[in-house]
């Protein structure tokens, strides 16, 4: 799978490397040269207080916002950009169209194509972007609507379902294609309560099965015991980050104690 | 008693769970309404002033309408008025499309040309649209594009040649519905959510594809009844063409009543079958409301 075959050292590179990355909107940087790193099988929380640019960091890796500076390089395939006549320029359209394919997103706000019933949802990505045959690809829409409990609401539509149900469709849509990296922009945020465990529920299977996932969320319970690492982002910085137990049972730094003391608080 | 008919069908089957007047005497009938018989009352004297004022109205000509409606001349003015709609709505569509997608491109050029090609057809009354396509030749005589270098033209057109009064009167109102249906599908496109732009290009859908396959099947609900509307308008608007001589329904029993001074009648006749098209052209409408509805 690896793209550059000819790269020397393409098994010591990290599966994905953000370098000095940079987003401005207009006059105001909403992330200051950050630099992060994600290893195969990594589950990476990421945290901090509202307008850190938590967000921005997950849509500037699968390039929903372009970054402005610095790099992110997929298994040292340099993503959104390449160098011309000794200048970066932005890539192709057709070129970002493949690369966000080595990602699958999941939003706060489910997004799922209301047109759609929950089957073809799921299958929108094979049908529409992998142009699949549907006989070849139905078998397996329906093992991810199992998988995340939802295989008996096959032929609802959207607007038929729960919060925490849209949100499970809306992750295997994402696992539809494969993706190598999932991206979850607080899945959690938008439901009700008592509709936040089943779709965590399914987050952590997706953990323990070994997918790498970035996960912005502000369920300190998540990021505790589910993450192998914690971010902890403020002011468009990466300000701390580490183990779990690092960030959360002492040795974290005073910053970071504020905010996981206040973002605990009831 | 359309509520008895639905409750008897389904007496059969289930009865525990439906309910209904015949079927439980715990059913909860709706409130009767006092105000109620005055509407149906007024309903009545509708009825009964349109029968006097209209049908049973001596001076209205029914036999004169009835021998016009299917006449020979009123059914090719109806054929050129038909012909005139499908092909101008075409032709319209199709530019408003473009129209559209150059409103909405990244290039300021497109943007702007689009900008102002809507202005224009906008500020200008049809009427005089149509008047100044058919003059053309007067204004261009020869349409032409010349090459860059050298004196050859790629093309180089008599414009007397392309502009008949049909041609005419089929691209003025094309144009007409061209800046208009434009704004209407860019304002039913961006009526489509954010985040369904933003869940197709995070699974690498190409644009093309985002259209075709989620953004417009939403969209088409928005658009589908100002459209129809606007549709429907240039419809009746077809009878500005006879501005430039071109004979379709209206102009033909203008002609035809004349000479004969059966003016009313023969209005009737054409306002019959305008309400006919204009019917047939909103049950059209609903099906392809009723298509676009799901899930929603
Ligand atoms: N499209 C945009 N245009 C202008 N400013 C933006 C845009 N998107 C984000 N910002 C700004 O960038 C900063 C970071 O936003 P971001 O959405 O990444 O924050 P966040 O950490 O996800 O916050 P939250 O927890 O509230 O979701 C904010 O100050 C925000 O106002
Ligand atoms: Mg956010």
């Amino acid at each position: 799978m690896n793209n550059f075959p000819g790269a020397p050292q393409a098994s010591a590179q990290p599966l994905l490397q953000l370098t000095a990355v940079n987003k401005q909107f207009g006059d105001f940087t909403a992330l200051h040269a950050v630099d992060f790193s994600v290893e195969k099988g990594d589950v990476v929380a990421i945290i901090g207080p509202s307008g850190s640019g938590k967000s921005t960091l997950l849509r500037c890796i699968n390039m929903l916002e372009l970054i402005d500076a610095g790099a992110i390089h997929f298994k040292g395939e340099e993503l959104g950009s390449e160098t011309r006549g000794g200048r970066r320029i932005r890539a192709a359209n057709k070129t970002l169209d493949r690369q966000r394919r080595y990602f699958g997103m999941v939003f706060q706000g489910f997004h799922l194509f209301p047109h759609y019933s929950v089957l073809d949802n799921v299958l929108a990505g094979p049908l529409i972007v992998g142009r699949a045959a549907r006989k070849d690809v139905i078998e397996r829409g329906i093992y991810l609507l199992n998988r995340v409990g939802l295989a008996d609401k096959i032929n609802h539509y959207p607007s038929q379902l729960s919060g925490g149900q849209k949100q499970r469709v809306a992750i295997a849509r994402a696992l539809a294609m494969e993706p190598e990296i999932m991206l979850f922009d607080e899945p959690t945020s938008a439901l009700d309560p008592e509709l936040v465990n089943e779709v965590l529920e399914v987050m952590r299977e997706l953990a323990t099965a070994g997918t790498t996932m970035i996960v912005v969320t502000h369920e300190m319970e998540f990021a505790r015991k589910v993450s192998n690492r914690v971010v902890l982002m403020d002011g468009g910085r990466i300000v701390d980050q580490g183990s779990p137990s690092e960030l959360f049972e002492g040795s974290g730094s005073a910053r970071c104690k504020r905010f996981i003391d206040s973002a605990s608080r009831p | 008693m359309p509520n008895g008919a639905q409750y008897s069908q389904t007496r059969g089957a289930n009865t525990e769970k439906k309910t209904g007047p015949g079927i439980n005497p715990m059913h909860i009938h709706p409130r009767p309404k006092r105000s109620d018989w005055a509407w149906y009352v007024l309903l009545l004297v509708i009825f009964v002033l349109f029968y006097e004022w209209v049908i049973d109205n001596p001076r209205w000509k029914w036999d004169i309408v009835a021998h016009y409606f299917f006449a020979p001349r009123v059914l090719a003015g109806l054929k050129s008025t038909l012909i005139l709609t499908v092909l101008a709505s075409a032709l319209g569509l199709c530019i408003g499309v473009v129209i559209a997608a150059c409103r909405m491109a990244s290039n300021p050029v497109l943007r702007g040309l689009a900008y102002v090609y809507i202005w224009i057809i906008r500020a200008i009354p049809t009427l005089a649209m149509l008047l100044f396509l058919f003059f053309l030749s007067a204004l261009i005589p020869r349409i032409y594009l010349p090459l860059p270098f050298g004196d050859a033209n790629v093309f180089d057109i008599d414009t007397n040649q392309i502009i008949s009064r049909f041609s005419a009167a089929v691209v003025g109102l094309a144009l007409y519905v061209g800046g208009h249906s434009a704004e209407i599908f860019r304002s039913g496109l961006a009526s489509v959510e954010k985040g369904q732009r933003e869940a197709c290009k995070a699974m690498g859908m190409s644009d093309l594809r985002m259209m075709w396959h989620v953004i417009v099947p939403q969209a088409i609900r928005i658009i589908i009844p100002p459209l129809a509307n606007e549709l429907i308008t240039m419809f009746k608007n077809t009878s500005l063409v006879s501005v430039i001589g071109y004979v379709e329904l209206l102009t033909t029993v203008q002609l035809i009543y004349s000479n004969n001074f059966e003016t009313i009648p023969l209005l009737t006749v054409a306002c019959l079958w305008y309400l006919i098209l204009t019917s047939v052209a909103m049950c059209g409408q609903s099906l392809l409301e009723r298509r676009f509805r799901r899930g929603v």
